[in-house]
């Protein structure tokens, strides 16, 4: 008998994401072409047909979030995957998704911006997934993978809060995960004790009408259920805050980063240890919700932190948020479309300048 | 005693509302009858869009999902896939299906999804308030069409039972008025045979059903329901485009 525990693959964030759906239990996919992500359309496309489910290649990044619209709210697990401008066009689907309370799956192997931009690396997309990218004002979860590994992980993740939370959760990778190749253990399971979907339509039967929907113009009906998103925001925020911490028990300048950004963050610590620097790394995983405690927690000794992104400053102003008057914010980062990450080098130099 | 008239079972027994001469009711009362004679009820789930149709979910007893504007039939489509056992249709106004849902509708009729679409043309946006849609007749007045709509700014209006007839995976595609007794016999059994399309599993089915807005059209009633008679009908042929069974 083959041991799981052992058992390790060689392949692609984007493969890994597209692995975990189906291990997830997700059968429909619905995208559309665009580069760094097609690998999640190229391989489910393949792998689907053979698993009793459905693969769209829908005429739009519009049209594929309201099939994942169309099929979550029937109950199933449902995916959609793109890339920035790509996501741009699912905002609307997105905010519907959330007002209507519906639970589904949204990868963004982000690239460059504004505009058509380019394919390289970038973390420009932090407002719009973090914020809410539509209109509306509302959350979407926002999981921010550093490996393949967690490329992995997190999709499985993202599908378990989307049922727990009926809401929409994004896995916001960028080009450097979603196409580097690293070793995965595929180990990660779905929860077993998930909420039955009640709400989900299947026609009627016996039963009474069920409906999904947005639309609430009934005498304070919207600012009921507007209370209601606001309340699933702050239990979020409560419980699933996620995060790495690296050597910041002792650490005197905190830096801070997420996704690929981080690794390369990580090397400079270790660079700038090795030269007697007491530098630490805390690594939000959950960017929605953002761990603003953990954030006070650490900066209450540190009372300085670094923060690196490759844009010019977003997560920024969150950290900034979290730690108030009471520590100091750096920030060093390099705007998308720079053509090549920062290397260890050139982020040890900010750490010593910050230090 | 024997009872020949009853309201639908799918319908529920509640006002609607819509504006007094507004077809809505009437094609409501004739999709409803069309569920219970096929007996669908129970496993249908309808696709509500925006607009004035967006009330779908209160005045028919069926599970429904509320779409965003014009992307019914991709709403449609995500549900169909994940329940194929289930009965889908859309309901669609002009404006959200021939305007900014012209992608979403075409592909969904152009990849043959087993859904039926019923789509009511009343030549204008009517819930916002009577603008010019893409069905305006060339000469019509609207809020945003004050001088009348002119073919070579605005284009003619689409003729959209006949354009999708022309995809090979629209099973069936019509086009019917309830303007009259006689209109409203034809469409019944014209949407009876769209619903059969989708019960038998051969593919999407579309009725566009003209409609009349007397309110947004500056007109009573009557008026507004002999417009759709003459004016409109004359430019909308009323008939069946593609009908697979009979080729």
């Amino acid at each position: 008998m083959e041991d799981v525990l052992t058992k390790r693959l060689f392949v692609k964030g984007n493969e890994a994401v597209a692995m975990a759906a189906i291990e997830a239990g997700c059968r429909y996919y619905f995208g559309y072409p665009i580069t760094p992500q097609s690998d999640i359309p190229e391989y489910l496309s393949r792998e689907l047909p053979h698993l009793n489910g459905e693969f769209i290649q829908a005429e739009s990044e519009v049209a594929s979030i309201n099939m994942l619209l169309g099929a979550s709210a029937t109950g199933v697990r449902a995916m959609t995957s793109s890339s920035s401008p790509g996501i741009s066009l699912k905002q609307e689907g997105i905010s519907y998704m959330a007002g209507s309370e519906l639970p589904g799956v949204i990868v963004n192997v982000s690239r460059s911006g504004p505009g058509l931009g380019g394919i390289d690396a970038s973390q420009s997309d932090y407002f719009q997934a973090v914020k809410g990218g539509g209109h509306g004002g509302y959350h979407i979860v926002v999981l921010a993978p550093a490996s393949v590994q967690e490329m992995y992980d997190l999709t499985m993740l993202a599908f378990d809060l989307a049922d727990i939370y009926r809401m929409p959760v994004m896995v916001l990778a960028d080009s450097v995960v979603g196409q580097m190749k690293e070793p995965l253990v595929p180990n990660s399971r779905p929860a077993t004790d998930l909420p039955a979907k009640e709400w989900a339509v299947r026609g009627k039967g016996d039963g009474e009408q069920r409906v999904v929907k947005s639309l609430f113009l009934g005498d304070g009906e919207l600012e009921a259920h507007n209370w209601k998103l606001h309340d699933k925001y702050q239990d979020l925020k409560a419980r699933e805050c996620r995060w790495e911490a690296f050597q910041t028990d002792d650490a005197d300048l905190l830096v801070a980063a997420f996704g690929s950004t981080a690794r390369i963050a990580k090397t400079a610590i270790m660079m700038a240890r090795e030269e007697g620097l007491k530098v630490g790394l805390l690594r939000p995983i959950t960017l929605f919700p953002f761990p603003e405690q953990t954030f006070l927690d650490v900066t209450a000794r540190t009372k300085k932190v670094l923060v690196i992104e490759l844009n010019t400053g977003q997560m920024v102003e969150d950290v900034r948020l979290a730690v108030a008057r009471d520590a100091e914010v750096g920030f060093y980062g390099r705007p998308p479309g720079a053509g090549s990450l920062p290397t260890p080098e050139e982020l040890l130099e900010q750490i010593k300048k910050n230090y | 005693m024997q009872q020949v008239f009853k309201r639908p079972v799918s319908l529920k027994d509640v006002q609607t509302h819509f504006c007094p001469g507004c077809h809505h009711g009437t094609i409501h009362r004739l999709v409803t009858e069309a569920m219970d004679e096929f007996d669908v009820q129970k496993r249908t789930i309808g696709v509500a869009s925006v607009g004035c149709s967006v009330f779908l979910y209160g005045y028919f007893d069926i599970d429904v999902v509320e779409a965003p504007h014009g992307r019914a039939p991709a709403v449609a489509t995500g549900v169909k896939r994940a329940r194929p056992d289930s009965f889908v249709f859309t309901y669609q106004g002009d404006g959200d299906l021939a305007a900014i849902g012209t992608a979403e509708i075409i592909h969904a009729a152009n990849r043959g999804e087993d859904i039926t679409v019923i789509f009511v043309n009343n030549t204008t946006y009517g819930m916002t308030g009577g603008q010019m849609a893409p069905t305006t007749l060339v000469g019509q007045k609207t809020s945003t069409s004050p001088y009348g709509r002119n073919q070579q700014k605005d284009g003619a209006p689409i003729r959209m039972a006949e354009l999708l007839a022309q995809l090979e995976g629209v099973a069936f595609s019509a086009r019917v008025a309830v303007n009259s007794p006689k209109n409203i016999i034809d469409a019944k059994r014209q949407i009876k045979k769209a619903f059969r399309y989708q019960v038998e599993g051969k593919g999407f089915s579309f009725i566009e059903a003209l409609s009349a807005c007397p309110t947004n059209w500056g007109m009573n009633a009557l008026a507004a329901n002999e417009r759709v008679g003459s004016e409109m009908a004359d430019y909308f042929r009323l008939g069946v485009f593609k009908n697979t069974d009979n080729m």
